[in-house]
């Protein structure tokens, strides 16, 4: 009961909920995406949620970046020298040089750099791990194009795309720093903020280990996915995974996206796609697992995701014991202090 | 769904149809292979089993490879191809191949650039009187066949040999024809390498047997090409070789760009159509007769064969009861066409001063069309313009910031074009049908009124009809008389304006006329079987009779795919008679058994004396397999039993079109109008019918053998993406669409960055000879390189969507494309074109025209470049005066 | 009267009940973090779906594939467009344009008024819709009599005008480019095109 970390079979119960619907959330099959931004569209046409800014980013299609107050929806693009084991070689037999990934990602670096927050918001990372070092584009090449057929010339490419959002953590890092109670655990298991009662301390911003939740710039307040709370009063689902096209976000009870999770990752592992991995499918992980998971085709940095998030609040007991353990040995001091005094 | 290989050429469905790409994604997902062959790597591309990289404007190389290899191994569906085409028939001793004349067909006249296309016919068979090919090329003719099929006299008597072995049986001609396709040609022209194109002849050919089928899919990425009509012959041939037609799983798909682009094809704001795929009545029509005449050249078969019934119904809707059978049913009433109508030929009448007036109805030719600066240029030179939009567009304010502002070539002081830009109403502020790309009618119901000004373009069409039949009541000239005796009368229901004289027209009661009437009884009609040719009944588009059968609007039929079976009759309305697949009697053996179990669709049930199956079939219900009819026999009463293709007149599928195409009875490998390479196949570079407006504003960049074609050595390419739609008039004003992809690019490949100097994300100025565009360099893997006839050449991609107005904007991509036209269809090359790609930004103002007087001149560009189509013979097809 | 009695003896008769920390104090929820938390505003939460007065049965204005939508209306106005899930076409969904469907029907780039560009003007005037209306009637008739051809050189008839043309018909429906296919053919003018062509 009342649990801050490590498996919760009831996050509704446990939040007070006494009769109550099974907790539900998204599965996010990126193995089918096209990366069309249905998602982020029909998100914010239900949401009412602002434009957010209209800047080529150079990342890929991608020209939302990261998820934010405004973008409660965001479908990465990962563009690699590398292919998936169902794909043929995309470029087998052309005359082609070397990738020019790296060149690119390190034309959009700076831009990333001058975010405003470090860290996740990089939304998509085009590089990829372990490649070569950026170089200076821009000088022409010494060579023709078509000369280069050795080794170094790309025969492999994949694209792959994905559509993040919120993850309705188990243990939600958010709603645990809220002071205000404008962050709720929702008789659905699922976490939301309260408009009329955020006050914009902007805690939670802080408090979330994947940089989702972030403040809306013209009031302050924070904003983010609330798995459509208003459409499943009316047994609806959200808006983004009613419009997807290929059934890529895919929604319902949690324990059976689970098992259909577990069911298309064997199917796959089958195909041979052995990179194919759930993400935020573990309860045991550092939030107790999310309430939006996801099947990915490569590491999570890939696509921008924290690799071993974990709740600020899985330390706040053993935070109160050293606490305890300062106040304590404050304590002593002090009583130390008056002894040492009371001698004199 | 029920394919088992899918295979995407010229079109990008994930990004252009996503909600349709879910049907190929389930395939893929129950096993189906999925292949994308494109000029470049796209959505598509990410999730399709294989990526073939291919040179925009070479796919009738490909395609005629993968027919070679077909034929070469024996790998066709025999039974099928012998029963089911015209395989076995015999063509004409006259005939010459490509093969023999270096790429053109016999019969080529160098002076019109057209053919004579009497050595193409049957032997046997008799070419219909006065089959003028150069005369067919002014209006589009082949367009105006349809739904009906061309027609060939007595094809039912051409000469068979169902052993297929006769040398000029149509099959031994196939194969001699491709014969040249081999892979390494293939490799050669397309720039796809052997291994990847054989992969794809061996998973289509292992997929499309009896028990298997590959379904094939493509868009405008095939049609927007000079030889476009020829690019789908290759992949009808291709299917047809396969059995792959008419059966579940196969077919060739069409997808279409816009809500109602098929229904406006169907019921034709088109120049050379009338609804239903009527031609539209030419100078020879003298009266109905010599018109029905022209339309049967030769057919007797199949249903093509009543179109009497379905033009006089016509007549009797447009005309009521001043259409009588002593007047022709008003036949002479018709304005006639004699020559090219279409929307480029106009645009150069408005710069040449020959149109006054111009109506924009919901489309933004300023953007959208090709060679953008024509269509400018036209508008500025009208004495009025109407356009209606949603929204505030391009088209509507090209006198106050078109990019000829910045040059100086139109002046807003000096512009008299008046301009009237009205609100048009939203697809939910009316009622009426859609029709969707497979042919299906979706009525729409009105959820609010349209506010302000803003009306339907039936209330507008509707009271511009009264307004001008007013000014011209009381008329007696002769030309006022179709107006006058108009059948104008349609019901109407309160709407904004309320219920005097600015009442709103009923939607409902115009399908209703459409679907048509029994004038004796005053009854809906069930479908166009009960159409006559007396005068007895109305009908205004003869395939879309039945969309209100029974007095129910079948097309506002909403019937949930959950409780309805596998082919979902029961949602909206399909043409004709609410088909779902075309030529379905074909999904059975020529006895009228299914092919096999796992591909059942439509079969002979002899109990029943009658055609079933899941789909509605295709067929007249009661003939049964085995039916020969008597010599002597018409219309559907002279289809045999397995003559499937029941609009063709011999019921036979064509791989040799000895009548309605004008460029050739097979699709044969052309360059693109402009190309960076001599055509490896043939001496005849081009295609030798393409139309050609050769006019000063109008250049063309040189393509080899023509000296200069190394100033512009890049493929160019452009295309949707999903977060816009067309010339963006729909997306680029609204927000949650634009910053999705606020900005133009071009995407370059990092080998072509290198070579000319480009940086991610810098600006870059693509150069034609037609105008220089501004983009923001995208350098991507997506993009590769090709090998073509042994040297390396580049692609370059631009999606079209941006324009001068709305949240984000950016240059015209058009403006990059010159007008250049398949002779069948008069549709413009704007897929394929070469250009120069320089780092930075574009001149500006009258630098800009300069730029382009330098590029001109460095690439020796006259007004004769690009005119002499035949490569040989070498005339120049320019325009009068220039 | 113990406090906790106290408590729940005004909270069923008092706002109290809804305060927070009284509902922490006495529910399950003791780290205030679910049901406690929640807000009056945010309890039995309906959509706006739910509240609309009608729905219209609709099909996306954008591209071919032909997707069923529903749009919801209340007081009069659009307040959601979504897809149709009985559609077996679309099963529901759509893409980013079709869901942006909503936007494109009630932004505010949408116009309202005519607007009229008088010949060498430089700017936008209003004109009242039924006064354009017959201005256009007068255009048409006058661009109909000045591109009359009766005949052509060969003395055959043509009996048509080449002085208006009109493009336009694939975002529109069948109903009304049978009328305007109609009316031109009647008027005879046959410089009408669409999309189709290009």
């Amino acid at each position: 009961m009342n649990r801050l970390y490590g498996p919760l079979d009831d996050v509704a119960g446990d939040a007070g909920h006494v009769e109550h619907p099974p907790r539900v959330g998204f599965f996010t099959d990126t193995s089918v995406c096209i990366g069309c931004k249905a998602c982020e569209v029909a998100c914010k046409e239900w949401n009412a949620v602002p434009e957010d800014g209209l800047d080529l980013l150079g990342m890929s299609f991608d020209n939302t970046g990261m998820l934010g107050a405004d973008s409660w929806r965001h479908v990465a693009f990962v563009e690699q020298p590398r292919r998936t084991a169902h794909q043929d070689p995309a470029f087998a037999g052309l005359p082609t040089g070397p990738s020019g990934i790296p060149e690119t990602a390190g034309a959009v670096e700076p831009r990333l750099e001058a975010a405003p927050r470090g860290g996740s918001e990089l939304g998509t990372n085009p590089l990829p791990p372990g490649g070569p070092e950026p170089q200076e584009l821009g000088m022409p090449g010494f060579s023709r194009p078509g000369d280069l057929t050795g080794p170094e010339s790309r025969t492999d490419f994949r694209w792959l795309m994905a559509s993040d959002v919120c993850k309705h953590c188990t243990h939600a890092g958010c709603l645990d720093v809220c002071p205000t109670g404008a962050l709720f655990r929702t008789e659905f298991g699922t976490v939301v903020v309260q408009q009329d009662l955020c006050n914009g301390c902007g805690y939670c911003v802080s408090g979330c280990p994947y940089g989702v939740i972030d403040r809306r710039q013209h009031d302050g307040r924070a904003n983010k996915c609330t798995l459509c709370y208003d459409r499943l009063g009316d047994g609806l689902e959200p808006a983004c995974a009613k419009a997807c096209p290929t059934d890529s976000i895919q929604f319902g009870e949690l324990d059976e996206l689970r098992e259909r999770a577990d069911r298309r990752l064997a199917q796959l592992h089958d195909l041979g796609v052995s990179e194919a991995r759930l993400y935020g499918r573990d309860p045991d992980d550092g939030v107790g697992g999310d309430g939006a998971f996801f099947l990915l085709l490569d590491e999570p940095e890939v696509y921008g995701l924290p690799p071993d998030p974990h709740v600020p609040t899985r330390d706040a007991p053993s935070m109160w014991k050293r606490a305890g353990q300062a106040a304590a040995a404050f304590l002593l001091a002090g009583a130390a202090a008056f002894l040492a005094g009371g001698r004199r | 769904m029920n394919s088992d290989c899918i295979v995407i050429m010229g079109s990008n469905m994930a990004e252009a149809h996503p909600v349709g790409f879910q049907w190929v994604m389930e395939a893929k997902g129950r096993g189906a292979r999925v292949i994308h062959i494109d000029p470049r790597f796209t959505r598509t591309s990410a999730v399709a089993d294989t990526y073939v990289p291919i040179r925009a404007g070479s796919d009738i190389a490909f395609l005629g490879g993968v027919i070679r290899y077909v034929l070469d191994n024996d790998l066709d569906f025999r039974e099928y191809v012998a029963a089911y085409t015209n395989a076995s028939f015999l063509v004409s001793e006259d005939f010459a191949d490509t093969e023999d004349l270096d790429g053109l067909f016999s019969g080529y006249d160098p002076r019109t650039g057209a053919y004579e296309r009497d050595s193409w016919y049957y032997e046997g068979t008799e070419p219909p009187r006065d089959d003028d090919g150069s005369r067919a090329k002014t209006f589009s003719e082949p367009f105006q066949a349809g739904a009906s099929g061309a027609g060939v006299a007595g094809a039912h008597l051409a000469e068979r040999d169902p052993t297929l072995q006769h040398p000029r049986c149509v099959f031994q001609v196939l194969k001699r024809h491709f014969a040249r396709y081999t892979p390494e040609m293939v490799e050669r022209v397309c720039g796809t390498p052997q291994e990847q194109f054989l992969d794809v002849c061996r998973a289509w050919t292992t997929n499309s047997n009896r028990d298997r089928t590959t379904a094939l899919v493509y868009s405008v990425g095939w049609t927007q090409h000079s030889v476009g009509a020829q690019y789908i012959r290759a992949g009808a041939i291709l299917q047809l070789l396969l059995g792959n037609i008419g059966r579940p799983g196969g077919g060739v798909f069409a997808l279409r760009g816009h809500a109602s682009i098929q229904g406006s094809t169907d019921i034709p704001t088109l120049f050379n159509l009338l609804p239903g795929y009527l031609a539209m009545p030419n100078v020879a029509h003298t009266d109905l007769d010599a018109w029905m005449a022209d339309q049967r050249t030769g057919g007797h078969k199949g249903y093509g064969y009543d179109v009497d019934a379905y033009m006089v119904s016509l007549l009797k809707e447009y005309f009521g009861d001043a259409a009588t059978p002593e007047n022709d049913f008003g036949f002479d009433w018709l304005p006639r066409i004699d020559g090219d109508h279409g929307t480029y030929r106009t645009v150069m009448d408005m710069i040449d001063g020959k149109v006054s007036g111009y109506f924009v109805l919901g489309q933004n030719p300023a953007v959208g069309s090709a060679h953008g600066r024509l269509q400018r240029l036209g508008m500025a030179n009208l004495d009025w313009l109407v356009v209606r939009d949603l929204n505030e567009i391009e088209t509507a304010t090209f006198w106050r910031d078109s990019p000829e502002i910045e040059t100086g070539e139109i002046v807003p002081e000096r512009c008299r074009t008046e301009v009237f830009l009205m609100p048009a109403a939203s697809h939910v502020e009316k009622e009426g049908t859609f029709t969707q790309t497979q042919r299906m009618l979706q009525w729409r119901t009105k959820a609010v009124e349209p506010s302000g000004d803003r009306r339907s373009e039936l209330w507008f069409a509707y009271h511009l009809g009264r307004l001008v039949r007013e000014r011209l009541a009381g008329s007696t000239r002769e030309r006022d008389q179709p107006m006058l005796n108009l059948a104008w009368d349609y019901a109407t229901e309160g709407g904004h304006d309320g219920t005097g004289e600015w009442v709103e027209p009923s939607a409902d009661d115009v399908l209703r006329r459409i679907n048509g009437y029994d004038l004796t009884t005053g009854d809906l009609l069930p479908d166009y079987l009960g159409l006559k040719a007396d005068g007895s009944t109305s009908c205004g588009c003869w395939i879309y009779s039945g969309v209100y059968a029974e007095g129910v609007n079948q097309a506002a039929r909403r019937k949930s795919h959950t409780e309805q079976g596998p082919y979902d009759a029961e949602w909206g309305w399909t043409w004709p008679m609410n088909r779902r697949v075309l030529y379905n009697r074909a999904s059975a053996d020529p006895e009228g058994r299914p092919w096999s179990e796992r591909k059942k669709l439509v079969w002979w049930d002899a109990d029943e004396g009658a055609w079933t199956g899941y789909d509605i079939p295709d067929f007249p219900r009661n003939t049964p397999p085995g039916h020969r009819p008597p010599e002597d026999a018409t219309g559907p009463e002279a289809l045999s039993g397995d003559d499937p293709f029941i609009m063709q007149p011999d019921g036979k599928a064509w791989l040799f079109a000895p009548h309605g195409l004008l460029d050739g009875p097979l699709p044969t490998h052309y360059e693109p109008h402009e190309s960076p390479v001599r055509n490896p196949l043939y001496g005849q570079q081009g295609n030798p019918t393409r139309k050609v407006y050769g006019r000063p504003d109008n250049p063309s960049n040189p393509a080899p053998p023509e000296a200069g074609s190394e100033v512009f050595p890049y493929v160019l390419t452009a295309a949707r993406l999903t977060e816009h739609h067309t010339a963006g008039g729909m997306s680029r004003q609204l927000p949650y669409l634009s910053e999705l992809q606020p900005a133009l690019f071009v995407e370059v490949s990092p080998e072509l960055a290198r070579e000319r100097g480009l940086t991610h994300l810098g600006d870059a100025h693509v150069v034609t000879s037609r105008s220089a565009v501004q983009a923001r360099v995208v350098v991507t893997d997506r993009m590769a390189p090709l090998r073509i006839d042994g040297r390396v050449v580049h692609q370059v991609w631009l999606p079209y969507h941006f324009g001068h107005t709305g949240l984000v904007s950016g240059d015209v991509v058009n403006d990059l494309f010159g007008v250049v036209e398949d002779s069948n269809v008069f549709i413009q090359e704007s897929k394929v074109a070469t250009c120069d790609v320089r780092p930075g930004p574009r001149p500006r103002g009258p630098a800009l025209r300069a730029l382009l007087d330098e590029v001109r001149a460095a690439a020796g560009i006259t007004v004769e470049t690009g005119t002499r189509i035949a490569t040989a013979p070498g005339v120049a097809h320019t325009e009068e005066g220039s | 009267m113990g406090v906790r009695t106290w408590l729940g003896s005004i909270g069923a008769s008092t706002p109290l009940g809804s305060w927070p920390v009284y509902r922490q104090l006495t529910g399950a929820d003791r780290l205030g973090r679910g049901a406690a938390a929640q807000s009056p505003r945010h309890v039995g939460l309906r959509p706006r779906t739910a509240s609309a007065d009608r729905v219209a049965g609709s099909v996306c204005p954008f591209c071919a594939v032909g997707c069923a939508q529903k749009v919801y209306v209340r007081d009069e106005e659009v307040v959601q467009i979504e897809g149709d899930p009985d559609s077996p076409i679309s099963r529901g969904r759509l893409c980013p344009k079709g869901s942006a469907s909503l936007q494109l029907v009630t932004g505010p780039q949408r116009l309202d008024k005519v607007r009229y560009r008088a010949p060498y003007a430089t700017e936008w005037t209003e004109l009242d819709l039924h006064e354009a209306m017959e201005m256009i009637a007068d255009r048409v008739v006058a661009a109909r009599e000045r591109g009359w051809q009766e005949r052509d050189a060969q003395g055959r008839r043509l009996n048509r005008t080449v002085g208006l043309a009109a493009l336009g018909g694939a975002t529109l429906d069948n109903e009304e480019n049978y009328l305007l296919k109609k009316l031109f053919t009647a008027m005879g003018a046959i410089q009408i095109e669409n999309q189709a062509r290009i």
